[in-house]
């Protein structure tokens, strides 16, 4: 007789059967996966399969063009390349590079939003080989692209062209020419050379809120996002910045309560007033869609919201114009995204990893994939800012030349200069637009918005 | 001598083998409790895969420093209590669940009892078209209620500004935005007590009304008297059941306000997410999502407890 115990013993044992036969197989990749002509001849590595997990990118055929880029690479070096596009939408990109860092298996390469190298760092290959190739015949990289990945010293991973970002001014020429006598085009033109450095000075924030109360007034507000997702945190800190606001200092040390912060609440307030209805609940489209529905005079935003205007509102796209962000008493400055390449320290094919990481950042790659996206994509190099893309897009003809920084627009992210553990808790719980948000629409008092930003902050620097 | 060898002692011949396992193995699933363990192993493994197990690590997790290096017991626990934020997400999650709850439950009631009172005729159109929120994926839903709430071109403002209504910031003010999270959250869950009241009213003997009649009981009497007696282990389970996964809803709070207007409408999820993924504390974020786990686990076993008493008296 078959007793219970047998039974489950003999299951348990079929389990582990079935279990072994998947990882085996598992590991081996799946039939269609394998190299087919050179199962084992690899030039850049230990084994003939990379898997890349990448940003699914919105602007069609921008993924087809990384695509190319990497099966070219794998050709050559016989490797064979396997690409998973993740949406961003619902996290799920940052999910699923969680998820692997926690089980300590996945992908050979994962592309990860700004913060998530500091997130992710423990498990992270240093890649200062990659970085030191590409500095050397490129040049410097962004100081926020540092920043962002370089912890003790080293680089945990390669700023990646798809999906690195910038967010300055995205104008309306038309309605700022009518209602408020301002040449946006005159003031910013698509040949920096041109530039009038009296003009370029003149835009700064006053000037702003003074076009802005025009344009209020005129029907067609800006549409400055005020929520708590990326848009309104990207702009709303290099507000803070530009008046000289830190929150917390690269020492640790809580400087929130200051007179700059004081400026900056007070400007945003007044701005608040101005602004277009609903602004608290943005999410990242709203201030695309106001743009686009021809209502919106004026948004900060990467070209996305021109681009698709271009689709569904032509006559609004004809009309916009990229350009710097407005200067601070401190300085002027323009939001900085960037994204990375991240190479697993678990993983196990990393020089080829590595070699592929700096093929696509390599500039012939990053110019394709700069045209790719119709410009979208910022790589970190500032050499990389004279790609064709942002001078011949249209229409008009070099709206979106200013989109790389031309003049004195420093790159800026929010939380910056604290450490970046502690930054990004300060970006992302974006205590800077909840603080405005109190200010304006709660009507509380600055000093005491200000001392429960102060309670904030100990929060967390406790958590490091 | 060799004929004296008792059959049993022969080695048996395949057919004989073949017959004897398959009246062990008929005996064995003869068995009660081998069957309904057998039935029961694909639940019990994918809760013990996707449940327990999870839950356990979270536990482990939420032990953890941020880098997940050191052991500091009930650390993350103590950090919490002494922040501001964290007592209003305690808050508005209270508020978010037991509103929600309550307001399902008596939706749940009130429409169980119009589907019961129509005829057999319609009565089955009418439950399926009830039930269409609840099977709908909830995320996806939630986006058509955004859309509807749309901060800036609200399908429902549209409607009130042609009859010169009002423009309501349904996201854009925080009571506003715990209004619309909350009638979501109805929206979406009110069916699932519909079904539940509703198989348990039919399970009411219409005898006690009958005699309820005849000693002249109102309406309202057979409800307080007969019903709501009848129907209290399946009025507690459910709220219970309800109580538990409102608690921990995540998905119409992301889509709808991603926790703003300032902070307000954060729950524990949304929040343990700013924390644990996009913030990179996965041991504070594990913190915030267990911190209602005592406590719901204590209302269980308090509810559940009079539901078997009750189950024992009946």
């Amino acid at each position: 007789m078959v007793s219970r115990r047998d039974l489950l013993i003999g299951a348990g044992v079929i389990a582990v059967a079935g279990v072994g036969t998947y990882v085996a197989t598992r590991k081996a990749g799946p039939p269609s996966a394998q190299p087919v002509s050179a199962p084992s001849v690899h030039t850049t590595g230990t084994a003939g399969r990379l898997t890349l997990g990448v940003w699914d990118h919105w602007v069609p055929g921008a993924n087809d063009t990384l695509s190319a880029i990497c099966n070219e690479w794998g050709q050559k070096n016989h490797v064979n390349v396997h690409i998973d596009f993740i949406t961003s939408v619902g996290d799920k990109d940052m999910l699923t590079a969680s998820a692997e860092a926690q089980a300590r298996t996945g992908h050979d390469i994962v592309q990860h939003r700004s913060w998530q190298i500091s997130v992710h760092r423990a498990v992270l290959e240093p890649m200062d080989d990659v970085i030191d190739a590409l500095v050397k015949d490129h040049g410097p990289i962004s100081t926020i692209s540092e920043y962002l990945a370089k912890y003790d010293g080293k680089w945990k991973a390669v700023p990646s062209v798809v999906g690195s970002q910038i967010k300055p001014c995205c104008s309306r020429i038309d309605l700022y020419k009518q209602y408020c006598d301002v040449d946006i085009v005159k003031i910013f033109p698509a040949d920096e050379n041109k530039r009038d450095k009296a003009l370029v000075d003149g835009w700064n924030w006053d000037l702003y809120l003074s076009t802005a109360e025009q344009l209020f007034k005129a029907g067609y507000p800006v549409g400055l996002p005020m929520g708590q997702t990326s848009d309104a945190i990207d702009w709303v800190g290099a507000l803070f910045r530009s008046y000289g606001s830190v929150f917390i200092d690269e020492k640790d040390n809580i400087k929130v309560d200051s007179a700059e912060t004081r400026a900056a609440l007070e400007y945003a307030k007044r701005l608040m007033a101005v602004n277009a209805p609903g602004v608290y609940a943005w999410d990242d489209s709203g201030n695309n869609k106001w743009l686009i529905s021809g209502k919106g005079s004026s948004i900060m935003n990467p070209p996305s919201a021109w681009a698709v205007a271009k689709r569904d509102n032509p006559k609004v796209a004809e009309q916009c114009w990229t350009h710097d962000m407005p200067r601070g008493p401190k300085g002027r400055f323009a939001p900085h995204l960037p994204w990375y390449y991240g190479v697993w320290s678990f993983g196990s094919n990393k020089s080829a990893a590595k070699e592929l990481v700096h093929h696509m950042v390599d500039k012939p790659q990053a110019k394709r994939l700069v045209a790719a996206s119709s410009g979208y994509d910022l790589p970190s190099f500032r050499s990389y800012y004279d790609f064709d893309t942002w001078k011949t897009v249209e229409p008009p003809l070099g709206t979106v030349y200013n989109y790389p920084p031309r003049g004195d627009e420093e790159l800026s992210i929010t939380g910056y200069p604290a450490r970046p553990e502690v930054a990004t808790q300060i970006y992302n719980q974006s205590i800077q637009t909840v603080m405005i948000a109190k200010v304006a629409q709660g009507g509380e008092k600055i000093d005491d918005v200000i001392k429960w930003a102060q309670n904030e902050c100990e929060g967390y620097l406790r958590s490091t | 001598m060799s004929e004296t060898i008792p059959r049993r002692l022969v080695t048996p011949t395949p057919a004989e083998t073949s017959g004897a396992l398959k009246g062990s193995l008929y005996r064995l699933s003869r068995r009660r409790s081998t069957t309904a363990f057998l039935f029961a192993l694909p639940l019990l493994s994918v809760v013990g895969g996707l449940i327990v197990y999870p839950a356990l690590y979270a536990i482990y997790l939420s032990l953890l420093n941020r880098t997940q290096t050191k052991f500091i017991g009930f650390g993350n626990y103590a950090f919490l209590f002494t922040r501001d934020t964290f007592w209003a997400v305690v808050e508005q999650s209270c508020i978010f669940a037991l509103t929600a709850v309550i307001l399902k439950a008596l939706v749940g009631i009130v429409t169980a009892h119009l589907v019961n009172n129509l005829p057999a005729k319609g009565q089955r159109k009418w439950r399926g078209m009830l039930l269409i929120p609840w099977v709908i994926p909830l995320s996806l839903s939630t986006l058509g209620w955004f859309w509807l709430l749309d901060p800036t071109y609200s399908a429902f403002n549209w409607l009130f500004a042609q009859i010169a209504g009002p423009r309501i910031p349904w996201l854009s003010e925080p009571n506003w935005a715990r209004f619309c999270t909350i009638l979501v959250n109805v929206w979406y869950g009110a069916p699932f007590f519909l079904i539940m009241y509703l198989a348990a009213l039919k399970s009411v003997p219409e005898q006690l009304y009958e005699a309820a009649a005849i000693d002249g009981a109102s309406a309202w009497q057979k409800f307080l008297h007969i019903t709501l007696p009848m129907m209290r282990n399946v009025i507690a389970i459910t709220v219970l059941f309800s109580l538990i996964v409102t608690f921990a809803n995540y998905d119409i709070v992301r889509v709808l306000t991603s926790g703003g207007p300032r902070n307000t409408t954060h729950i524990f999820a949304t929040w343990a997410f700013q924390l644990g993924i996009a913030s990179g504390d996965i041991p504070l974020g594990a913190s915030v999502s267990l911190f209602m786990f005592p406590i719901l686990g204590v209302s269980a076993i308090f509810i559940l407890r009079g539901v078997r008493r009750r189950g024992r008296e009946v």
